[in-house]
């Protein structure tokens, strides 16, 4: 260690002296290109300047960056990058592994489709209250919550994307909309409190916050004097919470459907997937020993959490709350293949993330137009949107198969790899479990598209009278949702098609968590470059 | 010293946990304001603590001579502070406007979000 007076520090092999080439600096873009397109909005919001082209240009910049990084870390393992000359564990890292990577990248691809989206349906007025600012600095905070090596710094990261999306749900200010943010702010603000009492506690017992040096310590040849098992524990609660597991699962059916349909579908495919990683790198990678403990209590809560959620997604009437419910079915599927914890149940729980981001997404978009078409957010009080719009009843049909984890879309993938896992250790209860949640989703949302789409008009109309009327779409908002919709509906059918990149991706990055060795190596210098 | 401490953590958190717990707006935002001081000391006290010996390196050596207190948890207490401020600004202006608008402080009268009288789904085609 470098602790005898008087010498000079040794530096060679830990810190690179030589110049950082450009590409070097991927590592931190995704959080510094967000950052600078906010700044910029911020600056820009009160003139009459092409908001949503600018949006676009920095989520396309975003995707670059990520899907570069993802490259990198797929060729040469993770990569670290540390701030300052503060060696580690003592600066502030930033570690990608191929988890992480792969999780940017799809929230990136996300991104970019809500800013095209975005360009065409926001107003005047909410790009001056600060709607772009507020995403652009959301993506600030969920690329740096999936790039930081450093607890303390992910939960400034979980913050940063908390605090702005706060700004996003309450744009309206609707009394809908701020009942809604009355539940996400105060439960969600307790779930980060909870994340800080945790850190503050781990930071006591190990005294340091480097997750890599995290994993030395708790892995290493001393026993760990103090309560590892009740920071685990809080961990896990935290962040269940974040991600709306059951029995903490209430705040998301209460507030997701009332902003605009746009930052519903930022929310549901960015923002508990936050979530699901935190549990991911730290109660899989760092406290692997506690969740062996814990397996068969989480197992517990995967199989609640699906069936509250498909459950719930029955019982809805309007579009979005049936939505809502599905992703926290969807989160205990996640939940699931973490309480399985082998390598195949945790590359099945990064491919079911990767699909579930980009479904939720889509679905939600898709609720948008539709509403926009009908004039409800009712699923039976529209009827005959087939007609008004085949390509988008189409894309719908092909989302309802992705969300139930029918071939040949993604879904199917992430549900068999984890289906698969449960039934290689054993878990043949949590196999039905998965399953039955995929038949009742299957329910659920085809009902929503027998009402919207097959039916010839509302609900009390005689079928087959064609008694509806849709509004018309401009022009504008046609080509934006379509392009946007479009995109995210080929790219789970594309999963689904051809998911070999995809799970040999995600089959890395369950490496990678399981076996960190080389996520530490990179942290701390000589290994893994 | 640090058992006194913590011993005050823990009253501070007993406190904002019947807070957080009731019905109207106004007490949850206390609780919220005491949880957020309850942290800050949690951190502090688990940063163990060293009197009257400031953090500061002789220029000769590289680390400090002696034992000096832990400036690192005093770093992540005014992340949390500025934190936790802004968070308490927002609900607090949330709080207020949530009031003028929906003319209520009791959260069990705030279902406009999910309203008491909603149909079921759909039974039939």
């Amino acid at each position: 260690m470098a602790g005898s007076t008087g010498e000079t520090i040794d530096l060679t092999g830990i810190m690179v002296e030589a110049g950082l080439q450009p590409a070097d600096y991927l590592v931190v873009a995704p959080v510094v290109i967000p950052i600078l397109f906010g700044a910029l909005h911020l600056m820009l919001r009160n003139r009459p300047v092409k908001h949503g082209v600018l949006a676009i240009i920095g989520m396309g910049l975003l995707v670059v960056c990520t899907f570069g990084l993802l490259q990198r870390v797929l060729d040469t393992g993770p990569v670290t990058m540390t701030m300052g000359r503060w060696l580690p564990p003592f600066g502030i890292s930033f570690s990608v592994d191929t988890a992480g990577a792969l999780l940017a990248f799809t929230s990136a691809v996300i991104a970019l489709g809500g800013a095209v989206y975005a360009a065409a349906t926001s107003t005047a007025l909410e790009s001056r209250y600060g709607f772009y600012p507020f995403f652009m600095l959301m993506m600030a905070g969920v690329s740096g919550a999936f790039l930081t090596g450093d607890v303390f710094n992910l939960y400034v990261w979980f913050e940063v994307l908390l605090i702005s999306s706060f700004g996003m749900i309450v744009l309206g200010s609707e009394q809908r909309q701020l009942d809604g943010t009355m539940k996400y702010a105060f439960l969600n603000l307790v779930a980060t409190t909870m994340f800080l009492v945790a850190t503050g506690l781990l930071y006591g017992t190990l005294g340091t916050l480097n997750m890599a040096d995290i994993w030395l310590k708790l892995n290493g040849e001393e026993a760990v004097q103090g309560p590892v098992m009740t920071i685990a524990m809080l961990y896990f609660l935290a962040f269940a919470m974040k991600a709306a597991a059951f029995p903490l699962n209430f705040w998301l059916p209460a507030s997701y459907h009332t902003p605009k349909y746009l930052v519903s579908a930022l929310f549901a495919g960015l923002l508990t997937k936050v979530g699901v990683y935190a549990l991911l790198r730290i109660s899989l990678m760092l406290f692997a020993d506690q969740r062996e403990v814990l397996a068969l209590f989480i197992a517990w809560v995967a199989a609640l959490t699906m069936l509250v959620g498909v459950l719930g997604a029955l019982a809805q009437r309007e579009v979005r709350r049936v939505l809502g419910y599905l992703v926290i079915s969807g989160i205990g599927t996640m939940l699931a293949g973490l309480a399985i914890g082998t390598q195949t149940a945790v590359a099945g729980v990064l491919v079911y993330a990767v699909h579930s981001m980009i479904v939720m997404a889509a679905l939600y978009l898709a609720a948008g137009i539709m509403a926009r078409l009908s004039g409800t957010a009712d699923m039976a009080g529209s009827g005959g949107l087939y007609a008004a719009s085949p390509m988008l009843a189409g894309a719908f049909l092909i989302l309802a198969f992705s969300v139930s984890g029918l071939p040949p879309t993604s879904g199917f993938w992430g549900k068999f790899v984890l289906v698969k896992s449960a039934l290689e250790v054993g878990a043949w209860w949590l196999a039905f479990m998965i399953l039955f949640s995929g038949l009742l989703t299957t329910i659920a949302v085809f009902r929503i598209w027998i009402f919207a789409f097959w039916r010839g008009g509302p609900e009390g109309t005689p079928d087959g009278a064609e008694a509806w009327t849709v509004n018309r779409l401009d022009e504008k908002f046609r080509l934006h949702s379509a392009l946007t919709l479009g995109v995210l509906t080929l790219l789970t059918l594309g999963l689904g098609l051809a998911p070999e990149m995809l799970l040999s991706a995600a089959a890395d990055g369950a490496r990678g968590l399981l076996y960190p060795l080389s996520y530490v190596g990179s942290a701390f210098g000589g290994g893994g470059q | 010293m640090e058992v006194y401490l913590a011993l005050l953590v823990g009253c501070f958190f007993i406190v904002s946990i019947y807070l957080l717990l009731s019905k109207y707006v106004i007490r949850i935002l206390l609780g919220v304001a005491i949880l957020g001081n309850a942290v800050n000391l949690l951190i502090f006290t688990s940063g163990r603590l060293t009197r009257e010996v400031p953090p500061i390196i002789p220029e000769a050596l590289q680390v400090p001579a002696e034992a000096t207190a832990n400036p690192l948890p005093q770093a992540l207490i005014l992340t949390a502070i500025v934190i936790s401020f802004s968070f308490f600004a927002f609900l607090l202006v949330l709080g207020y406007r949530s009031f003028q608008d929906l003319n209520t402080d009791d959260t069990d009268n705030m279902r406009f979000a999910e309203p008491v009288d909603q149909l079921p789904p759909p039974k039939g085609y």
